[in-house]
């Protein structure tokens, strides 16, 4: 006899077991520890940081490893954490001038006060594999600046100085920035909920994004002002003692892309500016970011939208990974009732077709 | 290295983020069918899985309430059984499959066939609360749309359907007017359950988390299925009883019993069955096996 | 045609930043009354057009109408709701580009009855037969009233955008160069449709053309625009055979007789 499906219960738990056996799989292999997660993987740690808004180094490295490395996994986890957790205040805007620089680039100068900087960069390896690598071959230790660093200006400082690039833009009426994952999004949003939104984003989305701006639709002409890495204080405003307090150090990436002047009668022409910031080393990331956050200017430069990156619902409602990947998966949930009464529906009008055909046939035959 | 501990509140969620979200549902409340925008919370679910649904339970349950979860109107389908579980493990609440005891039933896709009654409230998971949004995609466009009552639109909708197919052709997820005002989606329910809405005894409360969105209809509101006056609105029926329980107002899964055509229909509300056949109802397959 | 002016424009400008849109436009529309704004591209009746019909804000100046109960009102001050009522029930607005101005993957059926339904027609035989009724009145044949306008010609789609207008009865309408996609004997045909319903529905119609001779054949009064200003207006048959200013007489000049 037909007894309707039961067992759910079991079967989640035996899954469950067995994605636990898969992940951990050979036990003779020692298991991967957060260290070596988080000194060998850094790229992929930085990223689920970035994009799962939350900077702790072990804990993304343990969501990396319990989601066997899948990455929107391992954001999601973090995600999920992160949201149960209490906003105490917002930091100060963080001093990037201040930062003390890892690599530091820029397109647009050849040299620039504080030089150009390198850093632990792939730019400029050959793409091949390292046989050698197969094994744990010595590395060199790296070699270390001698002297203290000179100064770094920020390269849209240099061209702010004279006036040849819009001013940095002005946070809201109260000062505190917007925050999505405690407000509401209600479009059109402002800048800074906006580049919220970005930070966070998927970076294979932005990346695309970002890329299509560049083969003409929604052109913007940038340049690389600056990208500097490094690490930089994070301090908050302590009503308390009244003056700001350093919470802790981070590393991020800033791209600062200098783009198309834009100027009028009154206002002499001036390069306008795209932002990224991005926790981590990213500076993929932070290009494509900055790129995309230009796009969405549009308005505010009288530019005409015609292009995917220039449209602000489209680019924020679809730039979540987190919330993509859900909608896409949630696909494979059952849907029985619905397409049941498709089903219905379908059997009904073809029944329906069906009809009027034989009638006529029936006539014809009549009529023979 | 060592990492912190997480340790998580009743209900998962923190006491702010309940009361953000108690105050939607209460502006729900009081503007019947008019989606209330929320600060949804990521979830330790994935977004389209049941996210807005489980925020409003976790937001309005008790320690004395008692659970039930249904998806596809059973409780034992695997997302039902997640989230009774996340429930269980972070509420510690009492569950049950008996809709008459449960004092919150969420659900996806189904309203159970057992009439709720005053003091329940049913939690619907929605995928995509704004009715208009696949006749016009722009939030900033339907927002103004439902402000100014211009539901025109979704009317010529239901006509492309009668020029085409004789027939109105959407089948879930049917567009009804709540209390002569908005127009507000059910969620993807069959139509066969839109009448259980109109002014039903229960609150009826609907989360959307991805879009993040609540909207209500409170106990006892006029809820009416859009249609023509000469193309009335009407569920769908089926041309058979239940075979294992002999229903004949219910809405029926179409089970496939083996690979040479072999169909048999069965109750979709599981709860509902098994109560019919304790009090001795049977189908058609039960008259069969003693015929053997 | 009634003592009081159906519309009333005064002293209307549109600016674009420093660059002007249209200056100082003032002119009343009588009940019944065709008239033609006339002009070159770039001439400023489109960016008029569109202010009047309150699709742009002027920057300054102001538009009345004298709504259906008789009280005249200055249509900035109308709610988003009143304004978005008027243009889908007393007025009607016919575009250059048909795409514009239909649901293009929508039945005609449907094209034609969504004003309707707008304001609550609930009976689908009804909305048939009206939809007929319409689609015979403008010139196409009842059995294409399930087809989608991308499967009609250019003439189809603006006669099919003009009966979406004309359904809810509306006492104005706007037309921006109405025939100005289509070759040229399928504009007489759409030309002669058009005066035809005017004079039966006893339309007020304010008709953008760069075309004298759409002017010459549907309007009773002109305004010929030049950089955002009115350089002439008067009687059509007038202006276009005693020109008085110096553009003008340079417009009609540049037409071959007919």
């Amino acid at each position: 006899m037909y007894i309707a499906v039961k067992g759910g219960e079991a079967a989640i738990r035996n899954a469950h077991r067995l994605l636990d056996d898969r992940r951990r799989s050979d036990r003779s292999v020692p298991a991967l520890t957060l260290d070596q997660i988080v000194g060998q993987m850094a790229l992929a740690v930085d990223r689920v940081m970035a994009e799962g808004s939350l900077y702790d180094q072990e804990l993304a490295a343990m969501a990396l490893r319990q989601a066997r490395g899948d990455m929107i996994e391992a954001i999601f986890l973090l995600r999920a954490y992160r949201t149960t957790l209490p906003r105490f205040a917002a930091a100060r805007p963080l001093d990037t001038f201040r930062m003390r620089i890892e690599r530091r680039i820029s397109a647009v100068y050849k040299d620039i006060p504080g030089g150009q900087l390198l850093g632990p960069t792939f730019d400029y390896t050959h793409r091949l594999i390292e046989p050698a690598m197969a094994d744990d071959p010595p590395v060199d230790e790296p070699m270390r600046r001698l002297s203290e660093a000179e100064n770094c200006p920020r390269v849209t400082d240099i061209l702010g100085a004279e006036g040849l690039i819009e001013a940095d833009g002005q946070a809201g009426s109260d000062g505190e920035p917007g925050d999505l994952t405690r407000d509401t999004l209600d479009f059109p949003i402002s800048r800074d909920v906006r580049l919220q939104a970005l930070a966070r984003g998927d970076e294979g989305f932005l990346l695309a994004l970002g890329y299509s701006t560049q083969r003409g639709y929604g052109r913007t002409h940038p340049f690389v002002g600056e990208i500097r890495i490094g690490l930089v204080d994070v301090e908050v405003e302590l009503p308390e003692v009244g003056f700001p307090v350093g919470i802790g150090r981070i590393r991020v990436t800033e791209c600062q892309m200098v783009n198309q002047f834009k100027g009028s009668a009154k206002e002499p022409p001036q390069f306008t500016r795209g932002y990224g910031l991005v926790f981590g080393q990213s500076e993929r990331k932070a290009m494509a970011m900055s790129l995309v956050d230009r796009a969405l200017r549009a308005d505010e430069f009288d530019e005409e939208r015609t292009a995917p990156a220039q449209d602000e619902e489209f680019v924020i409602s679809h730039s979540d990974n987190v919330q993509a990947t859900g909608f896409v998966e949630h696909l494979k949930l059952p849907h029985y009732v619905d397409f049941q009464a498709e089903l219905d529906l379908v059997r009904r009008m073809r029944r329906e077709q069906e009809r009027p055909r034989e009638e006529t046939e029936s006539v014809q035959e009549a009529a023979e | 290295m060592s990492a912190t501990t997480p340790t998580y509140a009743f209900a998962y969620l923190d006491e702010q983020t309940k009361r953000m979200i108690r105050r939607a549902i209460l502006k729900a409340i009081t503007i019947p069918g008019y989606q209330v925008p929320f600060a949804s919370r990521e979830m330790p679910m994935p977004y389209g899985w049941g996210t807005g649904g489980v925020q409003v339970t976790a937001s309005i349950i008790g320690p004395n309430d008692v659970l039930k979860v249904i998806d596809q109107g059973a409780d034992d389908t695997t997302n039902a059984v997640s989230i009774r579980a996340f429930f269980e493990r972070t509420a510690g609440v009492a569950t049950t499959t008996r809709t008459t005891e449960a004092t919150i039933v969420q659900t996806r896709h189904r309203v159970p066939e057992t009439p709720l009654a005053e003091g329940q409230t049913i939690v619907f998971q929605v995928p995509i609360p704004e009715p208009l949004r696949f006749l016009e995609p722009r939030e900033t466009e339907t927002r103004v749309m439902h402000a100014l009552e211009e539901y025109g639109l979704m009317h010529v909708k239901l006509y492309e359907d009668i020029a085409r197919h004789g027939h109105i052709a959407t089948t879930y997820a049917y567009p009804v007017k709540v209390e002569g005002r908005y127009v507000m989606d059910p969620s993807p329910i069959p139509k066969f359950d839109n009448p259980k809405m109109h002014r039903s005894p229960a609150l009826q409360l609907f989360g959307a988390g991805r879009e993040k969105r609540i909207y209500a209809v409170p106990p006892y509101t006029e809820v009416v299925s859009l249609d023509f006056e000469d193309h009335p609105f009407r569920i769908q029926s089926f041309d058979r009883p239940c075979a294992l329980c002999g229903a004949d107002d219910v809405y029926l899964d179409e089970v496939v019993t083996d690979d040479r055509g072999g169909r048999m229909f069965v109750c979709s509300d599981t709860d509902h069955c098994e109560d019919r056949r304790a009090k001795g109802f049977t189908g058609e397959q039960v008259h069969q096996e003693a015929a053997e | 045609m009634s003592d009081a002016p159906l519309l009333s424009v005064r002293d209307l400008s549109k600016r674009y930043g420093a660059r002007v849109g249209c200056e100082d436009i003032s002119f009343d529309l009588w009940p019944g009354e065709v008239l033609a704004i006339v002009g070159e591209s770039g001439s400023g009746k489109t960016t008029l057009l569109n202010c009047v019909s309150t699709r742009l804000q002027p920057s300054s100046g102001a538009v009345s109408y004298r709504m259906r109960d008789g009280v005249l009102r200055d249509l900035a001050e109308l709610g988003e709701a009143e304004r978005r009522f008027l243009m889908r029930t007393d007025w009607g607005f016919v575009h250059q580009n048909p795409a514009d101005g239909l649901r293009m993957r929508v039945s005609a059926g449907a094209n034609v009855g969504e004003r309707l339904m707008a304001i609550g027609e609930r009976h689908y035989g009804r909305l048939r037969e009206t939809a007929t009724d319409w689609l015979g009145r403008v010139e196409i044949a009842e059995d294409r009233i399930d087809d989608r306008p991308v499967a009609f010609s250019g003439g189809m789609r603006q006669r099919l955008q003009v009966a979406r207008n004309l359904v809810t009865k509306p006492r104005l309408v706007f037309m921006d160069e109405p025939t100005g996609g289509l070759d040229v004997s399928v504009q007489a045909r759409l030309l002669d449709l058009l005066r035809s319903l005017v004079s039966e529905l006893g339309l007020s119609v304010i008709i953008v053309t760069h075309d004298l001779a759409v002017a010459r054949l549907l309007s009773q009064r002109m305004i010929v625009m030049k950089g955002g200003r009115v350089v002439e207006s008067g009687l059509t048959d007038r202006v276009l055979d005693d020109p008085h200013h110096a553009y003008t007489q340079l417009l009609v000049a540049s037409i071959p007789e007919s």
